[in-house]
């Protein structure tokens, strides 16, 4: 193991791996990120162990374990290098062909490629719709490189910002640097990351500490996660870089327990930088002492916020205080604090690498560079997206993202996690910018995305986003804790039919004091997702309380589940899977569904044969009186017998 | 010391540099509405009853007063209709978890709230969290705490400390605008009838 004093140590040591890579041997790469995880690709990576024994390839081919790619909708994601040809949603049983075909004879298996929409495989990832319009500056090194290896880092240029940063520069050019990128932070405030920095910098006191924010919290979100699990010693080199512009001699890294793997290639990978003497008494010989400490949260949303984060480092119950000061010069233990989000520090090495001029030539006037945003819900392509800023909604949505399911309609997309707003049709050309999101009635937040299809109730949704934040709120000042309970306790009786004329301007009065008088930004932005759909889904309110109509179909009390006694072919398929039995015929007898026995699960709806389609959600109108029990179908010659 | 310059409902006011809005109104004999602050303990925050509005460099903005520097030049309006109508909203709200409670109804009548506005499960704490954090910062004993998130936080005392602690002090019950703490504490000492069989036994 190399110790790295001095950047000639780090030059020398990259020049040795490089040497040491043989460009034509193969290795095969398996996505190990959280997507892919969870479709089991580590038993994909056994299977490849196993495959290549067995063939006696062990050693004559690599096999890496490489972070998220991005595309988790068809993971797990093998690529085999140098060829580069990427195979999509392998399982184990398909590893023996790959081995056999791609590994032994270089053979490509069009099954396992990605097929456009004229049935042709597509060969190397980057060509695939879904990378092609992305610029992955932040996320690309993730399918490369081995996170549990900094050798696979070192060998692509890792720590070479570092190494500039602390050589070539002085500590104010870095932050003239990050000042003139406009770097703007990620985790979805959007602060100028260079001021905050000065300002750290410029507060009084010896003792500084630098922090991570790595507690992402907001359900569908994974970008931060995928960055530290993926590529932890990017992070790593952006914290470092950050430390010494500051004068700051320790770090810490808030990680939620809750993801285990990020945990673990973190805490390996400071391990190794350690080791490496790329952290501790003297970071590459340059004299800057500087060491990383993890510190694991417990799972509190309101803990991402940044004193209330502060305060759990310390030890205390993790509450935001108010920051009048701010934590820049009072944080923690009264310390200046400067915290960034995991995708800016993520950010910091590739300012420094390619500059500043470079950085603001992407992006929009006031948001520069690249966001990655998790692009998830009703859409065709769920995944890790990474765009330049002012790309539009639409292009990540359909261009990306590939549209909607089941030619299904669009009807919103939300912004900016539970918080945030939801962005209607009509402003899909919006560019994705801070300011562009904030205008709409969202905001960037840490970049989750939501996209939601025509049967979604955006009252639900409202609800749905209400009743997370009021189980997160921590409950310390009043506004948030009393102002989210009653606003929810007024969207339960909409969706459940007892919404009154009036309503909506309640929503609306609690929702400005809850904005404007909340202890921190949880409050300050919880009645996004109400104010947002009011906004732009005003008639679906309406529809609620006025008609106890759900336009959507979604909510239970407003709905009932009817099956067209016309088009009823008595096929049992829902009587059988009902599960109260609430669905009476049988065998050529048209079904009927009791409404006083339905639960409204939509059970029959789904089971439905879509060539009979005959279980519709009536709302807003009365079911129609049941036709007698025993009423024989009447066969139409040609349908349903196929 | 240096004074800072500050107008407060029009007023000039001197304040001493680090004194919040909250102290330098009250020194003016300006009163305004609190729950959760007391002199002894840290500013907490937390109920917001004491928001005010400020102007300074041509923006105004709502802040709470019991934390926010009073500042030179700053234009604070502790009863302007911004102020009020988040107020009365607050109010509203705690009376519908704590219906009884004196202070809330004290400061009701002042602003002219609607008692029923929003109907709830009642309860007794409004969470101001003044009896934590005195026992916690004054008598730093820590015999409660709150436990729980959101609708669901309460104020618990941690019975190994309580039983210790509490029957030779009591300086919190007088502090408790509910005056509901005590009984509370009484509550939770009774003595069971019957006691638990030791498992373990």
């Amino acid at each position: 193991m190399p110790r790295l004093n001095s950047v000639a140590d780090l030059d020398r040591y990259r020049g040795e791996l490089l040497a040491a890579q043989d460009a034509n041997k193969l290795c095969v790469t398996i996505c190990s990120g959280t997507g892919c995880h969870a479709l089991r690709s580590d038993k994909v990576h056994q299977a490849f162990v196993d495959e290549l024994e067995r063939n006696g390839l062990d050693g004559r081919v690599d096999i890496r374990r490489t972070g998220c790619h991005g595309f988790c909708e068809r993971g797990t994601i093998v690529t085999i290098l140098p060829q580069e040809v990427t195979y999509l949603q392998v399982k184990p049983d398909d590893v023996a062909e790959i081995v056999a075909k791609t590994a032994l004879q270089g053979e490509v298996i069009g099954r396992l490629l990605y097929q456009d929409g004229d049935g042709r495989g597509i060969l190397h990832e980057d060509e695939i719709p879904f990378y092609k319009h992305q610029s992955p500056f932040v996320l690309g090194l993730n399918r490369f490189i081995d996170p549990k290896n900094i050798d696979s880092y070192i060998v692509r240029g890792g720590y070479t910002a570092l190494a500039k940063a602390l050589f070539q520069m002085s500590p104010e050019q870095v932050l003239e640097e990050v000042k003139a990128a406009n770097l703007r932070g990620r985790g979805g405030g959007g602060f100028p990351t260079g001021v905050k920095w000065q300002t750290t910098k410029d507060a009084p006191g010896d003792i500084k500490y630098v922090v991570v924010n790595a507690d992402e919290g907001d359900p569908g979100a994974y970008m931060d996660r995928s960055l530290l699990e993926g590529n932890p010693h990017r992070v790593l080199e952006g914290l470092i870089i950050g430390a010494n512009a500051i004068g700051a001699r320790h770090g810490f890294v808030y990680v939620r327990q809750e993801y285990p793997i990020a945990v673990e290639n973190l805490s390996v990978a400071l391990e190794q930088a350690r080791e490496y003497g790329l952290l501790g008494p003297s970071v590459l010989g340059s004299g800057l002492a500087f060491d990383v400490r993890v510190h694991r949260g417990a799972g509190a949303f309101v803990s991402g916020e940044s004193s209330a984060l502060m305060c759990a480092i310390e030890g205390t119950v993790g509450e935001p205080r108010p920051k009048y000061v701010r934590t820049a010069v009072s944080g923690i233990w009264g310390r200046p604090t400067n915290l960034n989000n995991v995708e800016t520090w993520a950010t910091v090495p590739l300012i420094i690498d390619k500059g500043a001029e470079w950085f603001t030539s992407i992006g929009t006037e006031k948001s520069k560079g690249t966001k990655i945003f998790s692009l998830v819900g009703k859409v065709n392509n769920t995944g890790l997206v990474e765009v330049p800023m002012g790309t539009t909604l639409r292009q990540v949505v359909y261009d990306i993202g590939g549209g909607v399911p089941k030619e299904r309609k669009f009807k919103a997309v939300q912004t900016g996690g539970p918080s945030g707003g939801m962005i209607p049709e009509k402003l899909l050309d919006l560019p994705v910018d801070f300011d562009e999101l904030a205008k709409a009635g969202s905001m960037m937040g840490s970049g989750g995305m939501i996209v939601m299809d025509e049967d979604t109730c955006m009252v639900d949704t409202a609800r749905y986003f209400l009743n997370f934040l009021s189980e997160e709120s921590c409950g310390k000042c009043a506004p948030c804790r009393e102002g989210i309970c009653q606003m929810l306790n007024v969207l339960n009786r909409i969706c459940a039919g007892d919404g009154r004329e009036g309503d909506i301007e309640l929503l609306e009065e609690i929702s400005e004091v809850v904005k404007g008088w909340s202890l921190c930004a949880l409050g300050g932005t919880a009645p996004n997702p109400v104010l947002s759909t009011i906004a732009h889904f005003r008639d679906e309110y309406e529809a609620h309380i006025r008609e106890k109509r759900c336009p959507a179909g979604v909510c239970k009390a407003l709905i009932s589940y009817y099956i067209d006694p016309q088009k009823c072919e008595a096929c049992i398929i829902c009587l059988k899977n009902c599960a109260v039995g609430a669905i009476s015929g049988g065998k050529n007898l048209v079904h009927v569904v009791d409404q006083a026995k339905c639960t409204k699960c939509g059970t029959c709806l789904d089971v439905c044969p879509s060539r009979f389609d005959a279980v519709m959600i009536l709302s807003g109108v009365p079911v129609p009186e049941p036709i007698p029990l025993g009423t024989q179908v009447t066969r139409k010659r040609g349908r349903g017998h196929e | 010391m240096s004074d800072v310059a500050l107008v407060i409902n029009g007023r000039n006011v001197t304040a001493e540099k680090g004194m919040t809005i909250l102290e330098a109104a009250r020194n003016a004999g300006v009163d305004i509405p609190t729950l959760c602050h007391h002199e002894e303990v840290a500013p907490f925050g937390a109920c917001r009853l004491c928001t005010v509005e400020i102007t300074s460099g041509g923006r105004s903005r709502l802040v709470a007063s019991c934390v926010y520097p009073a500042e030179e030049g700053l234009d604070v309006q502790t009863e302007s209709a911004p102020v009020v109508k988040g107020r009365k909203l607050i109010l509203e709200m705690l009376l519908a978890r704590a219906p009884g409670v004196q202070a809330l109804r004290a400061y009701a009548s002042r602003y002219g709230v609607d008692v029923a506005k929003f109907s709830s499960d009642p309860s007794f704490c409004i969470l101001c969290g003044l009896c934590v954090n005195y026992c916690a910062e004054v008598k730093g004993k820590h015999a409660m705490g709150f436990t729980g998130r959101g609708v669901e936080r309460q104020v618990m005392f941690l019975p190994e400390v309580a039983s210790e602690e509490c029957p030779k002090c009591g300086e919190c019950f007088s502090l408790c605008p509910t005056g509901v703490w005590p009984s509370n504490y009484d509550l939770a000492r009774v003595p069971r009838a019957t006691e638990p069989a030791n498992p373990f036994a």
